[in-house]
């Protein structure tokens, strides 16, 4: 397939550049449509704010938005704590009693269909009984994310020497403490990386969010996903944007704030 | 007894809390799942029955059992619509698989050779998209497919076609939506396993007399099989129960296993057959989640 | 070995803030060593890693266990320091049994092979970790921390991390952690294995004079039977899960207990026979691939009649006819003829191969000692190999 077998041969660069292309494109032209002045989302009537400025008069808009950052911020909090915890007993709990039933259930939301999580966390608040609203989206959310953040946590704890935490313990440490002073300081990066996963994962789901929100807490793709089915508004553009960029932002200060906290050049995956 | 073992006792502990809150918020509710998909629809609030009323005593308990059954199954093994579903959403998740694997090798492959500090750049690549926005994304096509979108405009412009082709609300509309939001699923296991493997293999190989396209055969690809599969998986079961993108992008004509569930749950309120709906979507998905799961412990075992 | 009192260096401090570390100075009474271990056993599933061992060592030594990998050394390390509970026997340190001693409370600290390092922490912290550990006071840490940094020469580096410091430095870095706490016993897991040749020599005669000079106790685990050799004062010799001798390295080399060791440690040419009698501490044995061979009866009497002959390569000795026979004197020799078949100049020495007429193989090592060696012994030529009852040993199978 290579010309030369260890080389970057014309082949590989094309069909890496035509991908990357058929990635970036299409958010590449809604973002530049953002700024579109016309009314008409096809026709360029040259440079303009004006979407942004109507999403921020846009009551309904910035309220969804509002929920759906709080409970980005809170789902993803809680995931990463149970998520951490979970990664730390599947990696270092050795075998224990009902081992495979925990890591069955910790992996399965990872591929499960989105209306199947949704359908069933909505019949169990249901029979609970529970206002939905914030609350049920946000532990909707929780149980979702929190499964990545395990697995982001597993691996890098599995690529975790563990002389280090021996050492540790060797140094004069209990085991808690060797955790807490070696192996934490360690996967932070990791766990910073699995917050911002359950975060943006949360603030992107539209399925689960449509089961387990109630009326009138609409979170900010339910909006959005609504009025796509109607048609391309120039405004949804705007929002959108604003939405990449956001997380644009989030991803660059957190990896700023990991590369910080460790100089080692070991970095957690983003994925 | 081991220094493992040392670790391991207060490590488990660390299991509780997240143990508790997936049985409560995952397991429990598939109890809920299960039992309503063998309910009958009700006009009522919850719109199912029997309710099982815990309060009522034992009598009751017994009588709301008895009035579980299998109608529900019966009525989607029996209506050609929910076939079709079915077969729709296979049909669906094997051919946009195979797209992607199509699309997603030779990236993955062209991201494995390139120079070393080269390669974590094309990987953050492959990844942010991932990070924006899954129905964002899908918003960005309907505005390059509509009507009088960027498309049909370019078309248009080099006389490709002489009236605007419908793009939206089709088959090739929803292949592209699905390829477009699965592409980093496939493309990260393979490039996983694709820069893992030692290029003195592939020397190896030429150096013993195979041609580059005999070596990618020979060599190259059979070490491959493992992220091949991964990523295949990774993608099929996803896209089976996969939602969205068909309810923006495809034509209303047919509709996949989560269509029909989310039709059935919002706008026909039928919560009993849309549970059902579930179940049998869970049943489809249970072979390839098994495979996955045997993939997963393998390449755990070859890592530890 | 030396004389020295473990406690020659101590500061005064250590008696207040460790001392768990500085009990009673380990003066062992003549009968009591510093370490017991009583029939530890261990297993892993069916694997009997370590069987039934037993072993003294004594305060101030300097021992090492060698094996092969897999021969249950590092798991009897591990045991040692706390990492593995044995599934029988006792281990008594200062006659006190650590069985109920977590890992991080024992008086014994471990240099891990891989370092071990903690990635995130700076020289200076990974060495005071252990010391903030005992609640040692900020003023002393910084003391020790300082001394340690001289003893194993790393000044200048106590703010790097350490992907910021070469294989050595990283090696001394986690000397100095283990020794900073001031263990009774320093545990050393294969501690030179990844450094390069020439480091890995001059690492040794190091640690060797840290040894001395702390008069700590140190045991090391090694697969190289050299370094074994140059650093211990003691050897013990391991196979799945045991232990085949415990010796001096002397000793081990010169008087091997078994065929398996003798084979073990060092090259050896060795022959099955039978005693076929014996006269004034020299025994006859005979042998189908060498004839009979004449060998020093040793100290220990030989009871079977089936016996291996074990003679060292530099202990054979090439020539064209063989030394003449003192005859009179009671010093036989042994001459095997035969022909050169390969031979191996390795610098220092050259390794020849001498086919016997019965179709065995001799080595011969003899040092090169004139640069210019024009009577070398080339492949093809006819010589005899010679060597004293006193260069055998003889082996019970």
């Amino acid at each position: 397939m290579a010309r030369r077998v260890n080389g970057i041969s014309r082949f590989n660069v094309t069909a890496l550049a035509l991908g990357l292309a058929f990635l970036y494109l299409p958010i590449v032209i809604l973002v530049i449509y953002s700024f579109n002045a016309s009314r008409l989302v096809t026709v360029w009537g040259g440079w303009s704010l004006r979407w942004y400025a109507e999403f921020f008069n846009d009551r309904a808009m910035l309220d969804a938005a509002w929920m759906s950052l709080r409970v980005a911020a809170v789902s993803a909090t809680l995931a990463t704590l149970l998520g951490t915890l979970g990664a730390v007993a599947l990696a270092r709990g050795g075998r224990f009693r009902g081992r495979a039933l925990f890591s069955g259930m910790l992996y399965s939301p990872l591929v499960m269909p989105e209306v199947i999580s949704g359908l069933s966390l909505l019949l169990l608040f249901v029979a609970l009984d529970a206002e939905r609203g914030f609350w049920t989206v946000t532990i909707a959310h929780t149980t979702l994310t929190m499964c990545f953040v395990t697995v982001v946590v597993q691996s890098r704890l599995a690529s975790l020497d563990r002389s280090l935490e021996e050492a540790a313990m060797d140094l004069g440490c209990d085991p808690v403490r060797a955790f807490l002073s070696v192996t934490l300081p360690l996967i932070i990066p990791a766990i910073s990386a699995g917050w911002m996963l359950a975060f943006t994962l949360s603030l992107d789901d539209v399925v689960i969010a449509s089961f387990t929100t109630g009326p009138g807490s609409a979170t900010l793709p339910i909006r959005i996903y609504s009025e796509v089915r109607l048609g391309v508004k120039p405004e949804i553009n705007a929002i959108c944007t604003m939405v990449i960029a956001f997380i644009a932002v989030v991803i660059v200060a957190a990896s700023f704030a990991s590369k910080l906290s460790s100089s080692q050049g070991e970095s957690a995956a983003p994925l | 007894m081991s220094a493992r073992n040392i670790f391991a006792r207060p490590a488990r502990y660390a299991a509780i809390a997240p143990y508790l809150w997936m049985v409560l918020f995952f397991l429990v509710p598939f109890g809920f799942v299960l039992k309503i998909s063998l309910s009958q629809t009700a006009i009522a609030q919850p719109p199912y029955l029997p309710l099982f009323e815990f309060t009522e005593g034992w009598g009751a308990l017994k009588a709301a059992f008895a009035a579980l059954s299998l109608d529900n199954f019966r009525l989607l093994i029996s209506d050609n619509l929910y076939i079709a579903t079915y077969l729709r959403s296979l049909v669906v998740a094997v051919t946009s698989t195979l797209i992607l694997l199509l699309i997603g090798y030779p990236i993955a492959y062209g991201m494995a050779r390139l120079p070393q500090r080269w390669q974590g750049v094309a990987m953050m690549l492959v990844i942010v998209p991932f990070w924006t926005s899954f129905l964002i994304r899908i918003y960005a096509w309907i505005n390059i497919l509509q009507h009088d979108g960027l498309l049909n405009k370019i078309l248009l412009a080099l006389h490709l076609v002489s009236v605007p082709v419908v793009w939206l609300s089709t088959d090739s509309a929803m292949y592209l939506g699905i390829v477009y939001s699965y592409l980093p699923f496939m493309i990260l296991p393979l490039y996983a396993t694709l820069a893992k493997l030692d290029p003195a293999l592939l020397e190896a190989a030429s150096d013993l007399g195979a041609a580059p396209l005999a070596t990618f055969w020979l060599v190259t690809f059979p070490l491959s099989l493992p992220g091949v599969g991964a990523g295949v998986l990774l993608c099929f079961i996803p896209i089976v129960g996969e939602f969205v993108i068909p309810d923006l992008l495809a034509g209303s004509s047919s509709m996949m296993i989560g269509q029909t569930l989310w039709l059935e749950f919002f706008t026909n309120k039928d919560w009993p057959v849309a549970s059902a709906a579930a179940v049998a979507l869970l049943l489809l998905l249970v072979p390839p989640l098994l495979l996955y799961d045997r993939l997963q412990r393998r390449t755990l075992q070859g890592e530890g | 070995m030396t004389e020295e009192s473990p406690e020659i260096d101590a500061p005064e401090i250590e008696e207040a803030v460790l001392p768990v570390k500085s009990a009673p100075p380990a003066e062992p009474a003549a009968d009591m060593p510093l370490l017991r271990i009583e029939g530890v056993g261990k297993k892993f599933g069916n694997f009997r890693a370590v069987d039934r061992l037993s072993l003294d060592i004594r305060a101030g030594e300097f021992f090492a266990l060698l094996g092969p990998s897999g021969c249950g050394k590092t798991t009897l390390l591990r045991m040692l320091a706390g990492f593995e509970t044995p599934d029988e026997g006792r281990i008594l340190l200062d006659g006190k049994d650590i069985a109920p001693v977590a890992p991080h409370q024992r008086p014994v600290n471990m240099m891990f092979q891989n370092y071990a390092l903690f990635p995130h922490l700076s020289v200076r912290d990974n060495i005071a970790f252990g010391l903030k550990r005992a609640g040692m006071a900020r003023a002393d840490i910084a003391t020790r921390v300082g001394e340690m940094v001289a003893l194993v020469k790393l000044d200048g580096l106590e703010k790097r991390k350490p992907d910021q410091l070469s294989g050595g430095q990283k090696q001394r870095v986690a000397l100095a952690r283990a020794l900073a706490r001031r263990p009774q016993v320093l545990l050393l897991d294969e501690p030179l294995a990844a450094l390069d040749k020439k480091l890995r020599e001059s690492t040794q005669l190091e640690l060797m004079e840290l040894q001395r000079r702390l008069g700590m106790t140190f045991i090391i685990v090694t697969h190289d039977q050299e370094e074994a050799m140059t650093m211990a004062n003691r050897i013990g010799v391991m196979d799945a899960g045991r232990l085949e001798q415990v010796a001096t390295p002397r000793e081990l080399y010169e008087a091997p207990r078994s065929r398996w060791v003798a084979e073990f440690v060092g090259d050896i040419n060795l022959f099955e026979g039978e005693i076929s009698s014996r006269e004034h501490h020299r025994l006859n044995i005979w042998t189908r691939l060498a004839g009979t061979i004449v060998a020093a009866e040793p100290r220990q009497r030989v009871t079977q009649a089936n016996v291996s002959v074990a003679i060292r390569p530099e202990k054979v000795k090439l020539s064209r006819r063989g030394p003449v026979s003192d005859a009179g004197t009671s010093q036989a020799i042994n001459r095997l003829e035969g022909v050169v078949t390969d031979v191996s100049y390795l610098g220092g020495l050259t390794v020849y191969k001498v086919k016997l007429d019965s179709g065995a193989v001799v080595r011969s090592s003899m040092a090169n000692t004139a640069r210019l060696d024009f009577d070398a012994y080339s492949a093809g030529r006819r010589v005899v190999a010679w060597f004293t009852p006193d260069d055998c040993v003889v082996l019970e199978q």
